[in-house]
C-alpha cells in the first residue's frame, strides 16, 4: 500500500458527498439537536473512525476554511480534539488562548469575539468557564460558533462521542442502562450527556453524594441515587464523572478517602453491575479518588481509550456537517 | 449468666404504652419474659427473685447528650466516671459529644472511644460525631465513614454552624447516608460573650446577656435548610417559648426534625442563679420562668419529645470564678430522673410520658432495640422507688466533677438498681 497516496474509501466519499442537511448554524446543545440528526452525525462519524485509523487521514472537505479554537479555559485534549480535526478535514486551524494574548486585556467577551470575527475565521471553537458563554458569542459573530464546554452548562461534542463510544461498543444505545456518576452538580458532561442519552432512548441513572447532586435533580428524568451500589446495580455502563480534588477536602465531600469509599469506582462495586458492563470517564482522571487504576486499565471493560478516539472522529462530523451550510459552500 | 426474675413490680413501658402491675424475666443478657397483671413468671433453677414490692420497672434511660473529658480532659471526667455515674443513675445508654480533644471527626478516634467503652463493661456508650472538621463549622468532616464505624448522630456540639453554606452541605450529604444532624439553634453573634438571658434579672445583676429570641433566629434557619434539603433534624435542646412556635410550625408542615430539651431548663428558671451561683450557668443560659413553663407544657403536649441530662462536667477551679468567667456545664446523669419525676409528682406530666422522654423516644430516634420492656429486647432495667426521697449531695456523685444545680435540693426518686444486658451495675447501698 502506498503510504502517500490519498485515502479513498468508497462509502466514505458518497457519506461525505450526501451528508444529511442540518439546519443549525451553531453547535451549542445538545437540546437543540433531534434524534435524526444525532444518528446521522454519528453515521458519519463511524466513517471517521475509519479514516482515522488510516496511514493517511487527511481529506480536502474543508479545504481554504479557517477553523478557531478559542480556549478561555485550559484544555489540552479537548482543543488539540478539535485541532486534530479540522487539519485533518483541511481546514487551517489557529489556536487562541485569551489568557496569554493580547485581545483579553480588559476586553469584554462580546468585543473579543467582534474582533475574532473579523478575522473571518469560518468555525469558532469556544471554551469559557461561564454557562452561556458560547451561546452569547454566536449572537455576535457571523461564523458557526461550536461549544465545547460552557461553564457548568453543556459539553455537546463530548456528549456526542460518549454516544459514539457506547454504540459501537453495545450495537445500540435504546435500552442501555447509564450510571452518571460523581460531581453531577458540577459537570456539562452530566448534563449533555443526560439529553443525549435520554433522547436516544436509554434509561439515566444520577449517582453521588447529595452534596454534588444539583436541587430536583429527579425532575430531569433520571433516577437519582446516594449510594453506589444500588445506583449501579444492573446498568450496562457506569460513566465517571471527574471530581476537583479542593472540592473533596470537606467542602463538597469530607476527604479523598470518604469519597474513594463510597463513590470511587472499584471491583467490589462494580460487581453490582451488568456482568457486561462498560465504564466511561471523561477525563483527566484522579486515579484512586473517583476511580480505581484496576478498573480503568482494564481494556475488557473500559471505554476511555475509546472515547479519545472517538472525540477526534466526533468532532469531525461536527465540523464536515457545520460546513455543509457555510455561505459559498 | 444468671437469669434474674422481677416480681410484683410497676412495669412502665412508653414503647408498648403499658403502667401497671407485672412481672419480667431476665435471661441471656434479654429480657425472656414479660407479663402484665397479677399473674406471675415461674422462677427457673438458680435464678435471682427479686420482689419489687410495687416499686417502678423502667427500661433503662437513654440519653443523648453526654460530655466527659476523654480524650484530653480527663481530670473533669473519663468515660469510666462518667458511665459510674450513669450506672447511678439509671441510665443504661450515653451518647458522648465529639467536642474533646482530639474532636471525633475521623473514624479512628470513634472507634478509640467505642473500643475504651466496651472495655469498662458498665454502661452502653454511643459516641456522636462531629459535623465539621475540628468542630470549627468550615469543612465537612468524615460522615460516612464515622456513621460506618458506629457513630449515631452528628453534631458539633455546643458550636453552632455559623456558614449556612457548610450546614446545607452538612445537611446534604448526611442525607445520602441516613444520618442524623443534631444541631444547637443559638445566633452566634447575638450569643457572644453571654453569660445569662437577657431581661430584668440578668439587668440588676450586670451579667453580659443574650436576647432569648437568639434561639428562634437559628432554629429558622436550620429549621429551613432541613426542610428543603430532607436531612434528619435534631434540635439540640429548646428552651424557649419563642423557638417552640417556630417548631411547632415547622413540625405541622411536615418537617422531619425532633427537638430535645434539658433537665436543667425544664428545673430552673434565671432567678435560681440567685447570688451569681456559676452551678447554674448552663449553655444555653437559663431562661425565664415564661419560658420554662412553655418547655414544661412542650414536653407534656409531646412537641418536644426528647430530655437530655445536658452532662458537661467542670472542675471547681473552672466554676470558681467570677459569673461571666465561669464555665458553663451542670453535670446530671445521676439526677436526671428524680428530676424528671418532679412532674409526675406535681401532677405536671403524666409518669408513662415522662418515661418516653427519656427511653422509647431517644431509642427510636436512633433506631436502638433498647429502651423497652419487650420481649428480645436488651435487658437494660431500672428498678426504682419514685416516692423514696433524696437530699441531692454533689459531693456524693460518682462524677468526677461536682457541678451539680440540684446540690442542696429535695427532690424524689430513688434508682435502686440498675442493669445494663442482664448485668446489675449499680445497686443501692
Amino acid at each position: 500500500m502506498n503510504d502517500s497516496a490519498p485515502y479513498t474509501d468508497a462509502g466514505l466519499s458518497e457519506a461525505l458527498g450526501r451528508i444529511a442537511p442540518f439546519p443549525k448554524r451553531h453547535f451549542l446543545s445538545v437540546l437543540d439537536l433531534n434524534e435524526v440528526e444525532v444518528a446521522n452525525l454519528l453515521d458519519l462519524a463511524d466513517r471517521f473512525v475509519s479514516l482515522n485509523r488510516q496511514t493517511s487521514k487527511k481529506l480536502d472537505l474543508l479545504a481554504g476554511r479557517t477553523l478557531m479554537n478559542l480556549f478561555f479555559e485550559n484544555s489540552t485534549r479537548t482543543q488539540s480534539s478539535f485541532e486534530l480535526a479540522g487539519k485533518r478535514l483541511g481546514a487551517d486551524v489557529v489556536n487562541m488562548s485569551p489568557r496569554s494574548s493580547s485581545i483579553a486585556k480588559g476586553e469584554t467577551l462580546i468585543d473579543t469575539a467582534v474582533t475574532l470575527n473579523a478575522m473571518q475565521p469560518d468555525l469558532l471553537v469556544v471554551r469559557h468557564a461561564s454557562s452561556g458563554a458560547a451561546a452569547l458569542l454566536a449572537h455576535k459573530v457571523t461564523c458557526s460558533v461550536i461549544n465545547a464546554g460552557d461553564g457548568q452548562h453543556e459539553h455537546p461534542t463530548q456528549a456526542l462521542l460518549d454516544a459514539l463510544s457506547m454504540r459501537r461498543a453495545f450495537g445500540r444505545i435504546a435500552g442501555l442502562k447509564v450510571a452518571i456518576c460523581g460531581d453531577v452538580l458540577h459537570s456539562r458532561v452530566a448534563r449533555s450527556n443526560v439529553a443525549m442519552l435520554q433522547m436516544l432512548g436509554a434509561e439515566v441513572r444520577l449517582v453521588g453524594p447529595a452534596t454534588l447532586m444539583p436541587a430536583q435533580a429527579e425532575r430531569w428524568g433520571a433516577a437519582v441515587h446516594y449510594d453506589m451500589r444500588s445506583g449501579i446495580a444492573g446498568c450496562d455502563v457506569v460513566m465517571m464523572l471527574r471530581l476537583q480534588l479542593e472540592r473533596m477536602d470537606g467542602v463538597m465531600a469530607p476527604s479523598q478517602r470518604e469519597y474513594f469509599r463510597y463513590f470511587g469506582l472499584d471491583r467490589e462495586k462494580l460487581a453490582f453491575a451488568d456482568p457486561g458492563v462498560r465504564v466511561m470517564h471523561p477525563g483527566p482522571m484522579n486515579r484512586g479518588v473517583e476511580i480505581d487504576s484496576d478498573v480503568a486499565d482494564d481494556l475488557s471493560i473500559s471505554l476511555i481509550q475509546d472515547q479519545v478516539e472517538m472525540g477526534v472522529a466526533s468532532r469531525m462530523a461536527v465540523l464536515a456537517t457545520l460546513a455543509q451550510r457555510l455561505d459559498n459552500a | 449468666m444468671a437469669a434474674t426474675l422481677f416480681r410484683n413490680v410497676r412495669l412502665v413501658d412508653p414503647a408498648s404504652g403499658y403502667d401497671g402491675l407485672g412481672a419480667l424475666l431476665v435471661e441471656g443478657g434479654m429480657i425472656a419474659r414479660v407479663v402484665r397483671g397479677g399473674e406471675t413468671i415461674a422462677a427457673p433453677e438458680g435464678c435471682e427473685v427479686i420482689d419489687g414490692g410495687g416499686k417502678l420497672l423502667l427500661p433503662g434511660l437513654i440519653d443523648l447528650r453526654v460530655k466527659t473529658g476523654e480524650p484530653g480532659s480527663e481530670p473533669k471526667e473519663t468515660l469510666k466516671s462518667a458511665s459510674r455515674a450513669a450506672a447511678a443513675g439509671g441510665v443504661t445508654s450515653i451518647v458522648v459529644q465529639p467536642d474533646t480533644n482530639p474532636v471525633v471527626d475521623d473514624p479512628s478516634v470513634v472507634d478509640f472511644i467505642l473500643r475504651r467503652a466496651r472495655d469498662i463493661e458498665l454502661v452502653h456508650v454511643y459516641a456522636a460525631g462531629a459535623a465539621t472538621k475540628g468542630a470549627q463549622g468550615q469543612r465537612m468532616a468524615e460522615i460516612g465513614l464515622m456513621a460506618e464505624a458506629g457513630c449515631v448522630y452528628i453534631t458539633d456540639a455546643d458550636h453552632p454552624i455559623v456558614d449556612s453554606k457548610v450546614l446545607q452541605r452538612v445537611f446534604n450529604y448526611a442525607k445520602g447516608f441516613d444520618v442524623l444532624v443534631a444541631h444547637r439553634p443559638a445566633d452566634p453573634w447575638l450569643s457572644k460573650g453571654a453569660a445569662a438571658t437577657s431581661g430584668e434579672f440578668a439587668g440588676r445583676m450586670g451579667l453580659p446577656s443574650v436576647p432569648a429570641i437568639a434561639e428562634k433566629i437559628m432554629l429558622e434557619r436550620d429549621l429551613a435548610l432541613a426542610e428543603v434539603t430532607g436531612a434528619r433534624l435534631l434540635v439540640d435542646q429548646i428552651t424557649t417559648a419563642g423557638a417552640l412556635e417556630s417548631f411547632k410550625r415547622a413540625r405541622d408542615r411536615g418537617v422531619r426534625a425532633v427537638a430535645t430539651t434539658s433537665i436543667n431548663h425544664l428545673s430552673f428558671n434565671e432567678i435560681d442563679i440567685g447570688d451569681y451561683r456559676t452551678f447554674c450557668k448552663v449553655d444555653p443560659p437559663l431562661r425565664s420562668e415564661d419560658d420554662r413553663q412553655a418547655v414544661i407544657e412542650a414536653v407534656a403536649s409531646g412537641l418536644i419529645e426528647i430530655v437530655v441530662s445536658a452532662h458537661d462536667p467542670a472542675p471547681a477551679e473552672d466554676k470558681r470564678l467570677p459569673y461571666d468567667e465561669a464555665t458553663p456545664g451542670a453535670v446530671g446523669l445521676e439526677t436526671l430522673l428524680p428530676a424528671l419525676l418532679a412532674f409526675h409528682h406535681e401532677g405536671r406530666i403524666p409518669l408513662i410520658d415522662l418515661i418516653r422522654t427519656v427511653t422509647s423516644a431517644p431509642a427510636d430516634l436512633l433506631r436502638l432495640p433498647a429502651g423497652r420492656l419487650a420481649e428480645g429486647a436488651p435487658a437494660d432495667l431500672v428498678l426504682c422507688d419514685p416516692n423514696a426521697p433524696v437530699l441531692i449531695d454533689a459531693a456524693k456523685l460518682a462524677s468526677k466533677s461536682k457541678n451539680s444545680p440540684f446540690d442542696g435540693r429535695r427532690l424524689q426518686g430513688k434508682v435502686l438498681r440498675t442493669l445494663v444486658d442482664g448485668r446489675t451495675v449499680f445497686q443501692a447501698g
